[in-house]
């Protein structure tokens, strides 16, 4: 779906900008896992032509509204200092819900999702799809420090435990994502993991997912140009089931992909 | 030449034709162009692939494309069991590899034209046989013309050169093409240096120069306009120019219905 939305809510939430936006027809084919590619900057004369792609942390289908779509921010280049900068009423172009959403386990199965920065919002409505499978879910959550902490609250209503990490030890343990994930896979015992976040920690989420013998699926973050599968402008490099190394398009045939099917080393991170 | 639907889509700014599909926006297309398909499979070139510049965007894919093999297994018998008129965009390292594509695409159900890409931009570097020079282009025209059933149109796609855009177009159009596609991005420059191709907006003053030369030289010839266009009044403007048609690229990558929404406002529909 291609839609104008209306900004009906902009709120900061520690370095962020979490946006609701009603935007009928992107809320109802919402699966965990999707993005939105949105427009930024005025529409005449169109100066940036390419998109850029958030997740979509939530949705509701119902409401005063009609649907809307949940993203958060972090205004780190032009076009996301564009999007903080958005106030309600205002119009955002975008389409979605894009991209392969996460797969869900067939049996309650114990689940570890661990999420760095603001990437970590997208795994809030997995946490809930898994909760009504049954699934006991744990939360990691990871920031350089608070302001950048995203859910450590939220968490503890869709998982059974939360641990927390942050750069400079601000709010939990101080560390990194990688450093505590050895110790949280080996406690909880995780068959599933589950990632989101930069690609280093991502990286690390599949390998320490491989060495516990756990499955891994990861959210990918590389630039994507047009993020609807059309320009092969954001190459993931992969193996394939046939064992055969080739280039995916990160925005269609992923951004979410198994762990261990993703060349780690090959990646150009953004 | 006279169209029903004069827009397509632009070669490499519409996927394999499922995911514009997936939007419900392909069916509204005049003629869905294929991302330039090379005889053997084509890794790409690295990323960053894509920058983005004032009203345009430089891109270096490198022609990334699984080869003719896996196009004629994978992509074409969908499009064609869709029954969406398609060309071929083709190009080849030698002329004899122009020759296996032709032959190979002319047997093939599906297909309705071949766009032959003579501009790459640096073709050298990507390993292609060099176009640049127009007889070396309808060199190629006439190899793929040859080949190919006549109910197969031939378009060759050339580069924004409003100096030796005439001549250019004149030899491939005595060498069998039917159309010329004017144009191609323009040879650009990536921010870390690696060389690659300046399209959209920024593009359509010269893309109008050139259809407006070759209108003016040869009054006969078809084309088809491409660069830059984002909506129906750009669309009137290369027509305007002396256009037959018009392709849609960068602006698909901004907003993918922006082609169905363009053949609908040209159509007479209200949007
Ligand atoms: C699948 C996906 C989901 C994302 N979700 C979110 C989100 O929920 N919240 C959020 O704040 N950001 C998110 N991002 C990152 C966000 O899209 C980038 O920060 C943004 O593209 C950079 O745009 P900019 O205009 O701020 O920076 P600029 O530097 O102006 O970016 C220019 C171009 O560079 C590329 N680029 C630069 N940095 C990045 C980056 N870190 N990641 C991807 N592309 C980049 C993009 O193609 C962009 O068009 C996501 C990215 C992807 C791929
Ligand atoms: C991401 C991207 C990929 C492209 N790939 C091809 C290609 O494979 N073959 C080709 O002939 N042209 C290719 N082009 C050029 C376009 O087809 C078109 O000629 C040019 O971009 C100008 O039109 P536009 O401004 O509407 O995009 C590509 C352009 C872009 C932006």
């Amino acid at each position: 779906m291609h839609v104008t939305g209306r900004v009906l809510t902009v709120k900061k939430v520690g370095a962020y900008r979490h946006l609701t936006v009603a935007a009928p027809g992107i809320a109802e084919r919402f699966r965990p896992g999707n993005f939105v590619a949105v427009s930024i900057g005025d529409l005449v004369p169109r100066a940036h032509l390419a998109r850029r792609s958030l997740w979509i942390t939530g949705v509701k289908p119902t409401g005063a509204h009609g649907a809307t779509v949940e993203m958060v921010v972090e205004a780190t280049g032009v076009g996301t200092q564009w999007l903080a900068e958005l106030s309600q009423d205002d119009q955002l172009e975008m389409t979605g819900p894009l991209g392969r959403p996460f797969a869900l386990p067939k049996e309650s199965v114990t689940c570890l999702l661990v999420g760095e920065g603001y990437a970590a919002g997208m795994l809030f409505p997995l946490a809930e799809r898994l909760r009504e499978r049954s699934c006991v879910v744990t939360m990691l959550l990871g920031a350089a420090d608070e302001p950048h902490l995203l859910g450590a609250l939220d968490a503890r209503r869709s998982a059974r435990s939360v641990s927390v990490v942050t750069g400079d030890g601000s709010v939990g343990l101080r560390g990194t994502l990688a450093d505590a994930l050895p110790d949280l896979l080996a406690s909880t015992g995780a068959d599933v993991v589950y990632g989101a976040g930069s690609i280093p920690t991502l990286h690390a989420v599949a390998a320490a997912a491989e060495q516990h013998g756990a499955w891994s699926q990861v959210a990918v973050q590389v630039a994507q140009p047009c993020g609807t599968g059309l320009c092969q402008g954001c190459p993931l490099p992969v193996v394939g089931e046939d064992g055969v190394g080739r280039l995916v398009r990160a925005c269609a045939d992923g951004p979410v992909i198994r762990g261990d099917r993703v060349r780690w080393n090959e990646l150009v991170t953004p | 030449m006279s169209r029903p639907n004069p827009v397509m889509v632009a070669s490499g700014c519409g996927g394999t034709g499922r995911e514009l599909d997936s939007l419900g926006v392909l069916d509204a297309l005049g003629t869905f162009v294929t991302r330039t398909i090379t005889l053997d499979a084509r890794l790409g070139s690295a990323a960053p692939r894509v920058a983005e510049s004032p009203s345009g965007l430089v891109n270096a894919i490198g022609l990334q494309n699984p080869g003719l093999d896996q196009f004629l297994t994978r992509e074409l018998p969908w499009l064609a069991a869709r029954k969406v008129r398609t060309h071929v965009s083709i190009a080849g390292s030698t002329l004899g590899e122009y020759v296996d594509l032709a032959r190979r695409l002319g047997q093939s159900p599906g297909v309705s034209g071949i766009e032959v890409n003579l501009s790459v931009p640096d073709a050298l570097a990507w390993g292609l046989f060099d176009a640049q020079e127009p007889f070396q282009a309808a060199r190629v025209v006439a190899a793929v013309r040859r080949d190919l059933p006549r109910g197969i149109e031939v378009h060759a796609k050339l580069g924004p050169d409003p100096a030796r855009v005439v001549e250019s177009a004149r030899a491939v159009a005595e060498a069998g093409a039917d159309a010329v596609v004017l144009v191609n991005a323009a040879p650009a420059l990536l921010p870390d240096g690696r060389p690659g191709g300046l399209s959209g907006p920024a593009l359509r003053p010269l893309a109008l120069r050139c259809i407006h030369e070759v209108r003016t030289a040869l009054p006969d010839l078809s084309i088809v306009g491409a660069g830059g266009i984002t909506d129906a009044s750009d669309a009137r403007e290369f027509l305007a120019a002396g256009a037959d048609a018009v392709q849609v690229g960068t602006a698909l990558l901004h907003d993918p219905t922006t082609a169905a929404r363009i053949a609908a406002d040209l159509r007479g529909d209200t949007p």
